[in-house]
């Protein structure tokens, strides 16, 4: 395996590519107890239509969180206790470009790895099951929707974009995993759960070429080529419908606001992008900022304001919101400071300290085994090193910043999305 | 991991420190230990908000922001919990370990000076809290209060809690009852609600990282030089255990949802006369606390009855709270499938797989808690409180010893107080 250093954050990574396609990333963490393994594959929410034996399929909204949901289904074992048998948890997630499967354990992590890799990549549906599943996902997506944090943000995307699948929930509809068969998940699972497709990340105090020589000895050796996706249309820069509103049964108005990025990088250039993209938000309305704090002195915003950005397949985009009492006044006066804001270039020592916070903030991000390895799955799948993050950091400059936030928050760019109490 | 245990630096201010060098942060808290009322839960409650609009050296958002940045970013949030009946406030901070920054900028004593500046002399106007903040921040808190009924699962649970012990202080939650008692504060009322508790409030503080005891010691007892300790009349707050239960309560309320929620209320009896925390966490496991749990193998995965059940006992009040979401016509099945669970292993039906897949979740669990700063801190919040003072390792290993028999012995002792619903307002029922 290959070593990589990272002086700055002091750490390490071991790295490998098996000759089945898939890549292992294990960070060494002496003196915690805790292990963690995420065994995740480039298929998500938004990997609805795609490419197989030369012939293109169309999926239901859901199909990949129903998977992530059936993997634990096996013919006579109950993958949950199989993991608790050895003091691990496991768990799964689905967004809207990877699923990731994972657990944490203080003892047995070679056992639990073996568990792992096993049951992600032996699949076993019935109809009867799926059945059975369609009813359990009923409710989550039910409480899903009752939730008016995901209300507001759907509604944003679905403001933004006319197609992109970003538009649709990852758990689907009640009326789209109707739609779903044993068959479907068959064909995804084999579309999308092959080694090349997939990556493996572990961070604790473990062994590195252990972990490679299980995962050999466990995972098929052969490569397959991966599957081809569209996702729908290039989208114009400007959204699709400029304002969503609606009812729930909540304390206080919830607003999300965002607008689409120029274009989408990949790679490096997508790292860069982010961190720009997050610096200059922080820059322009972090905590610190001057428009944070008269917005927050006038009662505008509380301390659930945020502003950030936010990657998916095909897409990206520059988000802020919050709780507010009048989500339209806290819009008008972001529009209004940002056409301002390169005119009245935040000052040097400023950008300065914000530098510094940002160091802060990625290092605090490595005391956590799990965080570790979630920050490499999308620079794995994308091809960016996650722990080069402080270096990119250094080289951005004030004016990187300032053309992100004239190039993005324009009023024409902007769609808002509004949850209002409903009495 | 060194840790020593509650050490008294001053009158009622006890120090808890936990040496590491395997974390990238150091992490210092301070609390004041208050008795939760019905009276003071609001003020309580924003005190750590206005504390951190500003202090006089930073005395607004923005300059106390800048100072933070300056920190590599170090972050100070509020801390507002409550453990039983003991409402404890105070601020919470991490910020980068001194070895990945340039020598000699002692974030330690840097971070901990600033945490006293904020607690001890805040921004104030002739004497008093700075009117306009007091103003945002009890509307903040208002807010907040409204904002509650968002997250409905919380939510039923809360007012379980709030319905099952009406008349027990324990009923008041943490942020205060009702948005007008936040909307009454005055920048009066506040000041001297804050001058009291500053004098009379035991205080524990906690570091995590990797500076020597010694040294954290000085820091800490320089930042809190100005800290005015009272006398002799130290107010030890404590939580009124109730250990019986009348006839069962049920309430029923509606709110626009589509999925109910169910939430059951036990209170643990009389096993709380001698209480092991060991069988209590072991219990909770196997009913309803985590993955292999009854309550989460045969409710949800056996039945399909809901799509969440889980059950988590409040140790300090002891009472144990089950809540599941569940589609609301299945009411009637759901109520008996948790009850029978309990049933169950009060009849005896724990497997020695049940049990070891509880423990090692347990075990699992405390070991977790030693790789985070914050669970660590709120674990030994929680030790402090019920003056145990043995680390999560040692609860591990008393873990590991808790037999059938002992897990018997806490269900046996369980008693069904109050079930809550909420549905939708056509929903049946």
């Amino acid at each position: 395996m290959q070593l990589r250093e990272y002086q700055r954050i002091k750490e390490q990574v071991w790295f490998d590519t098996l000759p089945n396609g898939l890549s292992i990333y294990v960070v060494p963490k002496k003196g915690f107890f805790k292990s963690t393994a995420v065994f995740a594959t480039k298929y998500g929410g938004s990997d609805r239509r795609f490419k197989l034996g030369g012939k293109w399929h169309d999926t239901p909204a859901g199909v990949a969180h129903f998977l992530e949901h059936k993997m634990f289904d096996k013919k006579d074992l109950n993958v949950m206790q199989q993991f608790s048998s050895y003091g691990a948890s496991p768990n799964a997630f689905t967004s809207s470009g990877m699923t990731a499967y994972h657990f944490e354990c203080t003892e047995n992590f070679e056992e639990n790895l073996k568990i792992l890799l096993k049951f992600v990549t032996e699949p076993y549906f019935t109809e009867e099951s799926v059945a059975k599943e369609q009813g359990i996902i009923a409710q989550e997506i039910r409480m899903i929707e009752d939730n008016p944090q995901f209300v507001v943000y759907r509604n944003l995307m679905q403001a933004l974009y006319s197609e992109n699948p970003i538009r649709d929930s990852v758990a689907g509809t009640v009326e789209s995993i109707a739609e779903i068969t044993a068959q479907t998940l068959y064909y995804c699972h084999e579309a999308f759960y092959h080694p090349s497709n997939m990556v493996l990340c572990v961070a604790g105090d473990v062994d590195p070429e252990r972990i490679r020589d299980i995962t050999k000895e466990i995972l098929p050796e052969e490569k397959k080529e991966t599957a081809e996706r569209d996702y729908g249309k290039n989208e114009s820069p400007l959204p699709h419908e400029n304002r969503k509103e609606v009812k729930m049964e909540i304390g206080i108005p919830i607003f999300m606001a965002g607008a689409k990025l120029g274009s989408r990088l990949a790679g490096i250039e997508r790292q860069r992008q982010e961190l720009i993209g997050d610096f200059a938000m922080s820059l322009f309305m972090g905590k610190s900022s001057p428009l944070y704090a008269r917005l927050y002195s006038e009662g505008l915003i509380n301390n659930t304001f945020y502003g950030g950005t936010s990657f998916f397949p095909d897409g990206a985009v520059a988000v802020f919101g919050g709780e507010s009492r009048d989500p339209d006044a806290v819009f008008s006066a972001v529009t209004a400071e940002a056409e301002k804001f390169a005119a009245e270039s935040p000052d040097r020592a400023f950008f300065e300290r914000l530098k510094k916070a940002a160091l802060g903030e990625e290092i605090r991000g490595l005391n956590s085994m799990y965080g570790i390895c979630t920050r490499q799955l999308p620079g794995h799948f994308e091809g960016f090193d996650p722990f080069k993050s402080i270096e990119i950091l250094d080289d951005i400059t004030i004016e990187d910043a300032i053309s992100f936030i004239e190039d993005n928050l324009k009023p024409e760019k902007l769609a808002v999305s509004v949850v209002r109490p409903s009495k | 991991m060194d840790t020593v245990f509650g050490k008294e630096i001053m009158p009622q201010v006890f120090l808890t420190t936990v040496r590491t060098d395997k974390f990238k942060t150091g992490s210092i808290s301070i609390n004041l230990c208050l008795q939760l009322s019905r009276k003071d839960a609001a003020k309580n409650a924003l005190l750590p908000q206005v504390l951190l609009r500003g202090c006089g050296r930073y005395p607004d958002m923005q300059s106390l922001s800048a100072a933070l940045d300056e920190l590599y970013g170090a972050r100070v949030e509020p801390l507002v919990r409550k453990k039983g009946e003991v409402h404890c406030i105070g601020l919470f901070s991490d910020f980068v370990d001194d070895a990945l920054v340039s020598e000699g900028e002692m974030l330690l004593e840097r971070v901990t000076e600033l945490l006293g500046q904020l607690l001890l002399f805040p921004a104030t106007k002739a004497g008093l809290f700075n009117s306009d903040y007091v103003k945002s921040e009890r509307e903040n808190l208002a807010n907040r209060i409204r904002a509650r009924i968002n997250d409905k699962q919380q939510y039923a649970v809360s007012r379980l809690k709030e319905l099952m012990c009406a008349g027990e202080p324990y009923s008041v939650d943490t942020l205060g009852e009702k948005p007008e008692d936040a909307l009454k504060i005055t920048p009066i009322s506040l000041t001297k609600h804050y001058r009291e508790i500053l004098e009379t409030a035991r205080v524990e503080v906690f570091y995590c990282g990797s500076a020597e005891p010694g040294r954290v010691e000085i820091a800490v007892k320089n930042a809190l030089e100005a800290l005015p300790r009272a006398e002799s009349e130290f107010i030890q707050p404590y939580t009124d255990v109730k250990m019986t239960t009348g006839e069962v309560r049920y309430f029923t309320e509606s709110l626009d949802v589509t999925q109910g929620k169910l939430t059951v209320g036990f209170r643990l009896g009389e096993i709380m006369k001698k209480p092991g925390l060991a069988s209590l966490l072991v219990f909770n496991a196997l009913y309803g606390g985590s993955v292999t749990s009854k309550l989460f193998l045969n409710v949800r995965e056996r039945l399909s009855l809901c799509y969440y059940a889980s059950s988590q006992i409040e140790r300090h009040k002891a009472i144990l709270i089950v809540s599941s979401g569940i589609e609301i016509e299945k009411y009637d099945q759901a109520l008996a499938e948790i009850l029978r669970q309990l049933e169950l292993i009060k009849q005896g039906d724990v497997s020695e797989d049940e049990l070891s897949n509880a423990r090692k979740t347990i075990m699992t669990d405390l070991r977790s808690v030693m790789d985070n700063q914050f669970m660590l801190e709120n674990f030994y919040l929680s030790q402090a409180i019920d003056s145990l003072a043995y680390s999560p390792d040692v609860l591990a290993e008393l873990i590991r010893g808790v037999s059938k028999e002992d897990v018997l012995t806490v269900a046996d002792s369980i008693r069904l107080d109050s079930v809550y619903f909420l549905k939708n307002a056509e929903g049946g029922r």
